[in-house]
């Protein structure tokens, strides 16, 4: 019965991409089939996820041809839950953009490039070869790269160049490396890798692990290849611009876990050691980016550099503690970053603007909004009890039980700055008036499924803080089922 | 390549059915024996770049069937629907099945691998034939505008495309 699950996390958002170009001149026709799909991937994932739960980790390959000659799709704990994430993410996104938080004109491709954008990250989550990985990133980067100039003007093409580049460079490299791997080994799938590079010494392999790693960390975002996504997310409009920052950076921090936890062998420890800077000094850059900008978007862009650094550094520990603390960041930071960026668009269809200098008084006329914003911020900071304390809190712990103590003392650092920089947002926007004496909120438009997206992930974000444990527990048990089997 | 030569539209007039139904035979051919979706797809598009250097691109996107985008939508809808079987009968995704139907003297073999081929052939056609056609309206479409403003007595180009 888990066969037939295995492959609808792919098939479902491809054939409503499809379905969506072929009713393109039916912008009513397009909305249904997609929230449809998104009803079905909601129901789908979480299926798996209980599936996967309950029986282990289930594996398919295409056509009928068997391991180290097919394709494989295998989906454990891990997977699973990353696929209910980008189910709910895509869910919240859409429903965000029902009501009028998002203006201007729907384009008739948005629905396909989105479903297209969803495709990929969800064949990431779920495939178990490595040359099938570059084609689901392929798939993303060809899917975002045509929403990001799906608005048209200057800028729009401008992110997109910017993001085409180091992308693109990104995917080459990592086309690279997989063919050198293949060449190594004779294999593309991550069990078979796994068993055929446990033979290889470090010294062949190193360079090109070192090459696998560094075109994975392009797609992450790590310093110091991190220029891309500030330039370029805050052209997108705002249910995009979340699910671009909830997603995308992820599945590159996904696949350096599974790679790193499950398909590789240990690697030499002037590389883990590399990694774990490259992660103090991606949380650092991100931070003082974030607090120098005044840009509402670039600001929270900026943050999510910062974050990705805790996550690379939970993966660099190498340890089962330092991975599960990995795992447990990136769900809390997926649910908290999207919600944080739909709420700036909630902030810019109040104020009409992004600068925090020239927007305020939120606080006295939106107070809904101020406490919506103050959850995921917090959060975002680290303040008990909401999920990124317990984020926080195990990464510090894993690194000052590895001895890192100067590692340590970065990503404490680097917490009393997301501080200011959240400070900023909060004085800037909500508590100080609004400059304009004569300001007021539009009235009349029509919000509420926008407050209700950002309010769902608000109260996740909530139980995650609240009542960590089960999520401690997937975090745990997916983490043993990456170490001790593969994917 | 806006005055067109007579002898081109005459010769396309024939080639670009012929190319289509030698596209088709090689998409069928593809079964058992070298061929297949890709390929075929390939040389529909080339009758279809064919078509836009005689007639127009315009009149190239006009005949693809559903018009570009949506016969590749559908191209690729056949391709993924073709897996569905399977998945139904608890097999893997895309394994594929054989289902002969005796016709009196002969038997007509059908397959879920055919509707797979046919979707490939629809998306490359689509996508592709639709590009190539694009891309030479866009250079009608400077030679139009390059014509129109040295000659500014002339009644202009005969054929503009819209």
């Amino acid at each position: 019965m888990g066969n037939w699950l295995l492959p609808l996390p792919v098939i479902l958002p491809l054939a409503t991409a499809l379905l969506t170009m072929v009713s393109w001149r039916r912008p009513r026709v397009q909305g249904l089939i997609a929230g449809a799909s998104l009803g079905a991937l909601l129901a789908v994932s979480t299926a798996l996820l209980g599936l996967v739960w309950t029986e282990g980790t289930q594996r398919t390959s295409f056509g009928g041809w068997p391991a180290p000659f097919g394709i494989e799709f295998a989906v454990d704990p891990l997977g699973a839950a990353m696929v209910s994430i980008t189910a709910l993410m895509g869910a919240t996104a859409a429903l965000f953009s029902l009501g009028d938080a998002d203006p201007g004109t729907p384009s008739p491709t948005l629905w396909p490039l989105t479903f297209a954008l969803l495709a990929g990250v969800g064949g990431a989550f779920v495939t178990a070869d490595l040359f099938n990985l570059y084609v689901w990133f392929e798939l993303m980067l060809v899917a975002s790269l045509g929403l990001l100039a799906l608005g048209g003007e200057p800028r729009h093409l401008d992110a997109a160049l910017k993001y085409f580049v180091l992308n693109a460079l990104g995917t080459l490299l990592l086309l690279l490396a997989v063919g050198y791997l293949y060449g190594l080994t004779g294999h593309l799938g991550f069990v078979p890798l796994r068993g055929a590079l446990t033979d290889l010494d470090g010294a062949t392999l190193g360079p090109f692990v070192a090459l696998l790693v560094l075109a994975i960390l392009i797609k992450a975002g790590a310093f110091p290849l991190c220029a891309w996504l500030p330039a370029s997310y805050p052209t997108l409009p705002a249910s995009l611009v979340a699910l671009f920052a909830g997603l995308l950076t992820k599945v590159g921090i996904y696949v350096l876990l599974r790679l790193l936890g499950g398909v590789l062998p240990a690697l030499p420890a002037f590389l883990t050691q590399g990694l774990a800077w490259v992660a103090a000094a991606t949380m650092l850059v991100g931070v003082l980016g974030a607090a120098f900008h005044w840009d509402l978007r670039r600001i929270l862009a900026f943050h999510i550099i910062s974050q990705i650094g805790y996550m690379l550094l939970g993966i660099a520990l190498l340890t089962k503690a330092g991975q599960v603390a990995t795992v447990f960041y990136v769900i809390h930071h997926i649910v908290v970053k999207a919600n944080l960026f739909l709420i700036a668009g909630l902030v810019f269809r109040m104020t009409g603007t992004y600068d925090l200098r020239r927007a305020g008084g939120l606080y006295v006329a939106r107070p809904a909004l101020a406490l919506l914003f103050a959850i995921p911020a917090l959060s975002l900071v680290g303040l008990p009890p909401l999920s990124g304390f317990w984020a926080k809190l195990l990464v510090l712990r894993e690194a000052l039980a590895q001895q890192q103590l100067a590692l340590a003392v970065v990503a404490l650092a680097v917490g009393l700055l997301t501080l200011y920089s959240m400070l900023k947002i909060w004085l800037e926007a909500f508590w100080k008036p609004h400059p304009d004496p004569d300001w007021s909120p539009p009235s009349h438009v029509g919000l509420t499924p926008a407050y209700l997206a950002t309010g769902l992930l608000a109260a996740v974000t909530l139980a995650f803080g609240v009542m960590p444990e089960p999520m401690l527990q997937l975090a745990e048990r997916a983490v043993e089922t990456l170490r001790e089997a593969g994917p | 390549m806006t005055p067109r030569s007579a002898l081109i539209r005459l010769a396309v007039r024939v080639l670009y059915p012929a190319m289509l139904a030698a596209s088709l035979w090689i998409l069928w051919r593809g079964h058992h024996q070298p061929g297949g979706g890709f390929i075929g797809g390939m040389v529909a598009v080339a009758a279809t770049s064919l078509l836009a250097v005689a007639e127009g691109s315009h009149t190239a996107l006009s005949r693809l069937p559903f018009g570009p985008a949506r016969l590749a939508a559908c191209g690729g809808l056949a391709s993924l629907t073709s897996g569905l079987p399977a998945l139904a009968l608890g097999r893997p995704y895309l394994e594929h099945l054989w289902l002969e139907i005796p016709l009196g003297p002969t038997k007509l073999p059908l397959s879920t691998v055919m509707l797979f081929d046919l979707g490939v052939y629809a998306v490359v056609w689509g996508a592709l034939g639709g590009l190539c056609a694009h891309a030479m309206g866009l250079d009608e479409k400077a030679a139009v505008a390059a014509e129109a403003v040295p000659a500014p007595g002339e009644s202009g180009p005969e054929r503009v495309e819209p």
